[in-house]
């Protein structure tokens, strides 16, 4: 971050803590596959690069697309890596990506049980809370009281599908267009969807994306 | 020109794993085994019994096993498993409708 002129004053960012076990053990191994040759220092620096690129703007880009153009709807319903490639976003780590389409029928959420599988070359490094084991094992022990605390209430009638990401494929929720949005372009409607819209944890509304 | 589909050809055995072994629409039940190491199937699954949902193509490497650098010659498929939250969990909250999708590969199901 280049923007540090701003005014409020704040105490100096220092790095007082000492590393924990998995910082050191982390730190020895990569300096190990360094001295071995495995890789280099360039070859992290890159992939470091090729996550940051990778952000819910993607995903969001994705979704808007899915809402204005019924055929790509259904490439990306059918294949949602290939989908995805379509608009030049590339799958560096050999996973498949199912697309989940939210309908007033089914309402769909994402979680890695295990771990934290995310759908990263579409959106990017998960939330810290997807990673936690407090919303790992709630997700698909109680979806509902979990999809209530973020503010969604899901009418019995509809179902709630969770999709527990744990092998090869990842999974991108695609919610539902918002009533009211007909005149908007692309763009506007990507603006609208957020990362959360897209683990399924809230609708996308007219409102959200600010 | 006609539009018919190509036909194929007779006589060609696949080799073991090429195929997927179950089909969209069976039940199939997880089995009920305790490795020790690296697994990707879930614990509370286990034991439970599900319906096909898809077959992931193509075959892949059972991730288990590319775990300890084993990368080749253990293709199979994956499939989409779809499995009612009320049998997985007694005095479920929620409709009886709600259900939980995983992808669970071959060596770990049984057709029942």
């Amino acid at each position: 971050m280049s923007d540090h002129d701003h005014q409020h004053p704040h105490a100096e960012i220092v790095h007082a803590e000492r590393p924990g076990y998995y910082d050191i053990m982390e730190t020895a191994v990569r300096e190990l596959l360094i001295e071995k040759h495995l890789f280099g220092p360039e070859e992290i620096r890159r992939q470091i690069e090729v996550l940051d690129s990778r952000t819910p703007a993607l995903g969001a880009k994705v979704v808007a697309r899915a809402w204005i153009d019924p055929e790509f709807r259904s490439r990306l319903l059918a294949d949602g890596r290939a989908g995805c490639e379509e608009l030049g976003i590339t799958f560096y780590d050999d996973t498949q990506l199912i697309v989940l389409e939210n309908t007033d029928a089914v309402h769909n959420l994402i979680v890695c049980t295990l771990c934290s599988c995310y759908p990263r070359p579409v959106l990017g490094l998960p939330p810290d809370w997807y990673k936690l084991k407090a919303y790992r094992s709630r997700a698909v022990y109680e979806p509902r009281a979990v999809l209530a605390e973020f503010g969604t209430h899901i009418p019995d009638d509809v179902e709630v599908r969770v999709s527990d990401s744990t092998a090869i494929v990842r999974y991108l929720v695609l919610p539902k267009r918002p009533d009211g949005t007909e005149h908007y372009s692309e763009e506007q409607l990507a603006a609208l969807v957020t990362r959360d819209a897209m683990i399924g944890v809230i609708p996308v509304t007219i409102g959200s994306g600010q | 020109m006609t539009d018919k589909p190509p036909r194929r050809i007779a006589g060609i055995v696949a080799a073991t794993g090429e195929t997927p072994i179950f089909e969209v629409g069976g039940r199939v039940k997880v089995m009920t085994r305790a490795p020790v190491g690296h697994y990707r199937v879930p614990t509370y699954l286990r034991g439970k019994v599900g319906v096909v949902d898809a077959v992931i193509e193509p075959a892949a490497v059972d991730n288990e096993e590319e775990a300890y650098g084993r990368n080749a010659g253990s293709r199979r498929h994956y499939y989409r498993i779809s499995v009612p939250m009320t049998s997985i969990w007694p005095g479920y909250a929620g409709s009886p409708r709600d259900d939980l999708r995983i992808e669970v590969f071959e060596t770990w199901l049984e057709r029942i």
